[in-house]
């Protein structure tokens, strides 16, 4: 609404050119498309190897493998330009062969790449869950009837876990259109970059305003897509599992076992190892130097200020997302559903978007308001609801309404119900989406840094002090530190529950 | 399951309500509130020491200059900014109407070229656009007189790093517009970009000069010695363009009163502190070597071993327009191809 309000009024839809809107409009589809086919193409790779596969190793890999989810993707870009860019470690280490020029990490192709990398972990993790929810007995019941392997995958398993896969694909598709780091950072014009331009060189945030109602006009198309394509497998992916037998792994050839742990090896060193190792050997390079104790200590109240707003929007999105949740699954009217697209639409919005809005908002509105850590909670809500709604649907898709009948039957109350049967089903979906809303919010920066209090430090806002006066190496001890607190949610709230046994 | 997490649940309730309701009941500021576009790593130890001598508190915002400019416009009049420190005159440019006129004695401490025509708003640092070249690579006087040449065919040292959405180049391309006009604008922007390289940064590109990816480079002068101060042995140095040649800009960061400001009397005392004793801290001891615009203020040693600015006066342009149609500036970069 402040989008419209403010594109129109200041005259920003002039400025919208379509010589400079046009290619990065479809550079941005481009971008999206192909992060999700890529966080695809990995993501559902690695879920299926670590849950139903005998590989070795297979909790660790699965473990491993949604770590990158902690690394900021303008971080992950920082470091793997460190690495492999054309003045990085490599290019370094190569030049007294006589390799001078490396090929440079760059554009479309670089970003698609680097984003790839730190979203498949979105893919992976709901995959994961889905396959967990699959029923083994049809399964096997195709196995009985002749079918090979790869066939029962593909006709019986991949049928049940698509609604998992199409809105893991969603997320990173809208995560790339909304990202700005990696692609300033490798140079790639999406529309994001342009609205971030038309602050930063036009003063003109009219006009950035209406490039953000195009990205809007996207996001929507984007969802209504995904809607589109995961309409036919709404029954399938609500029936209900009653058999919960273990499902027996499937056994790899010496060949394939082979294959998938490079594979997985591969993944693992690119989107984890090497940014962190990177990270660490930036940091130690402070060792002796006095500044790292003291960069430390500085950063520390940082991390517990992150902690602590991203924990606060985490609460209000689960609180606002519950209902939603609930309404779109258990009933067939519109405006659920409506709403739960809407809110799709700020996750694809680039914070700096959102956050100007809310200066916008505030000032006029709730002056009260202005500057305080409300505003900026308020802002994570409005960029990463749709997170906790996806968490909280499909936490509550798992719930029988014949339990709920049950309950009610047996006496308990509408409320004793909610409470007692539904929600403690629904936990696991529930605090899945809680734990992402934490996690993305715990590396804002454009929002933070124009919402925030003065002096209110968080650690992505001293990466962003340090990279802009010195080398990207003075970063690495805000972002270690960032990556360490970031590992917190994941632990508590996705890998926990996914190394405990099943019941 | 819920039952476990209950605890958990109920911690986090109350963690909320202590964050919100530490923050929410915030009173009149009787600090002074000042938007600082400079970067913190540079200007904290400045404006701690405005506290040591004034005893005149400071409540920091801290951002990027256009960032900060446009929040001060969505604002307007409910602003709590007291002060705007930009780092170019573009980005306070922009909200000049939302600015007070600073008293004369203050104004007059700078050349009147590097502050407002109304005097709203005042140059407190300057810093001159340069060639950086790679000494091991380039005779320094083989290089032109002009900028105007960097675009000529006959070029023959390779790849020139160029920040094309820079403030730094952007405010260039403006002043360049102003001095030759669009047409012959065009033409060098279509030239330069036959061999140009792009960059985010101008320290990425001075990175890329010192390891040899580049030969030569537009910058600001000031990046060789911030290069110099970690790598001391660097083949870098700055070629200077012609005293008035466009390609010798001089921008500069430029402080403001806010109309609405509550502490007018404090602010006034900020801005002269910055063009009198602040100048010292900028000539000595900031990293970032700058120009301090108040050349008559006492004290600026190592000034003198930067070339002196009366003889880089850079072109006859008014800065406070460079901001003006930015629009027409971007889509001249764009047609040239520098962007993407």
């Amino acid at each position: 609404m402040y989008l419209v309000a403010r594109a129109t009024a200041g005259g920003g839809l002039q400025s919208l050119e379509a010589s400079t809107i046009g290619p990065a409009t479809i550079r941005t589809f481009v971008l999206a498309i192909l992060v999700a086919v890529g966080a695809v193409g990995i993501g559902v790779p690695l879920a299926v190897l670590t849950i139903r596969t005998d590989l070795p190793l297979r909790r660790v890999a699965l473990v491993l493998g949604a770590l990158p989810l902690v690394i900021p993707s303008y971080v992950g870009a920082l470091a793997l330009l460190g690495a492999l860019g054309p003045r990085g470690l490599l290019a370094q280490a190569l030049e007294p062969l006589g390799v001078f020029r490396l090929p440079t990490i760059d554009g479309l192709l670089g970003s698609t790449i680097v984003l790839v990398l730190f979203t498949y972990p979105y893919v992976l993790l709901l995959t994961a869950a889905a396959l967990r929810r699959v029923d083994p007995a049809l399964e096997q019941a195709a196995r009985g009837m002749g079918r090979g392997s790869l066939d029962t995958f593909v006709r019986v398993t991949l049928p049940q876990i698509r609604s998992a896969v199409i809105a893991g694909a969603l997320l990173a598709a809208l995560y790339a259109m909304s990202d700005f780091g990696v692609v300033s950072l490798l140079r790639c014009t999406t529309l994001t970059r342009e609205a971030f331009l038309r602050y930063d060189a036009l003063y003109d945030p009219a006009g950035a305003a209406a490039v953000g109602l195009v990205l809007a006009a996207l996001a929507l198309l984007m969802v209504g897509a995904e809607q589109w394509t995961i309409r036919g497998s709404t029954i399938a992916a609500r029936r209900r599992v009653r058999a919960r037998e273990a499902t027996t792994p499937l056994e790899l050839g010496r060949t394939a076992r082979l294959g998938a742990s490079a594979f997985v090896i591969t993944i693992i060193s690119l989107a984890l190892i090497l940014p962190l190792a990177i990270l660490i050997w930036w940091a130690l390079t402070l060792i002796g130097d006095a500044s790292l104790l003291t960069q430390l200590v500085d950063a520390l109240p940082a991390a517990a200020n992150a902690i602590g707003v991203s924990t606060a929007a985490a609460i209000v999105c689960l609180v606002l997302a519950l209902p939603v949740a609930a309404l779109v699954t258990r009933s067939s009217g519109r405006l659920p559903r409506w709403i739960e697209s809407v809110s799709y639409v700020g996750y694809a919005l680039p914070g700096i978007v959102v956050g100007l809005g809310l200066v916008f908002f505030a000032i006029r509105t709730a002056p009260f308001l202005y500057q305080t850590v409300a505003l900026v909670v308020l802002a994570y809500v409005v960029r990463l609801l749709p997170q906790a709604i996806s968490g909280a649907r499909s936490g509550w898709e798992r719930v029988d309404p014949r339990f709920e009948q049950a309950a009610r039957g047996m006496g308990r109350s509408a409320s004793g119900t909610l409470f007692r049967v539904t929600l403690p089903l629904a936990a696991p979906g529930v605090l899945t989406g809680a734990a992402l809303v934490v996690l993305t919010a715990i590396k804002e920066l454009p929002a933070t840094l124009l919402l925030r209090p003065n002096g209110f430090e968080t650690p992505a806002t001293i990466i962003w002090q340090k990279t802009n006066v010195a080398e990207y190496s003075s970063a690495a001890i805000p972002a270690l530190l960032l990556i360490a607190i970031s590992a917190i949610p994941v632990y508590f709230l996705l890998i926990r529950p996914e190394a405990r046994p099943r019941p | 399951m819920t039952r476990r997490h209950l605890p958990l649940l109920i911690a986090l309730f109350s963690l909320t309500a202590l964050i919100v309701g530490a923050c929410g009941g915030s009173t009149e500021n009787s600090k002074l509130v000042v938007y600082s576009g400079r970067e913190q790593e540079l200007v904290e130890p400045l404006y701690a020491q405005f506290t040591k001598d004034t005893g005149i508190e400071l409540d920091v915002r801290w951002g990027e200059s256009p960032e900060l400019a446009a929040t001060l416009r969505e604002e307007g009049d409910a602003s709590p900014a007291d002060v705007f420190y930009a780092q170019d005159a573009g980005s306070i440019g922009i909200i000049d109407p939302q600015l007070t006129a600073l008293p004369q004695a203050d104004l007059e401490l700078v050349p009147a070229r590097y502050r407002d025509t109304a005097g709203r708003w005042v140059g407190v640092t300057g810093r001159v656009r340069v060639l950086a070249y790679n000494t091991d690579r380039v005779q320094g006087d083989a290089l032109p007189a002009s900028v105007l040449d960097l675009a000529s065919p006959d070029w023959k040292l390779g790849d020139v790093g160029v920040a094309p959405t820079n403030a730094s180049f952007v405010g260039f391309v403006s002043a360049l517009r102003e001095t030759i006009g669009d047409e012959q604008t065009q033409a060098f922007l279509d030239g330069l970009a036959q061999h140009a390289k792009t960059f985010q940064k101008n320290g990425q590109i001075v990175d890329a000069i010192a390891t040899g990816e580049i030969d030569t480079g537009l910058v600001n002068h000031y990046y060789l010695y911030e290069k110099l101060g970690s790598d001391p042995n660097a083949p870098l140095g700055n070629h200077y363009f012609d005293p008035t040649d466009p390609g010798s800009l001089v921008n500069v960061s430029a402080v403001g009163i806010l109309a609405t400001t509550k502490h007018k009397q404090d602010a006034e005392t900020f801005v002269n502190w910055l063009l009198t004793k602040g100048q010292v801290f900028f000539a000595n001891d900031a990293e970032e070597r700058e120009y301090p615009l108040n050349s008559a203020q006492p004290g600026l040693e190592r000034s003198a071993e930067l070339p002196p600015l009366a003889e880089h006066p850079g072109p006859d342009v008014d800065l406070a327009k460079l901001a003006d149609d930015l629009e027409t500036t971007i889509a001249m970069i764009r047609k040239a191809g520098l962007v993407n």
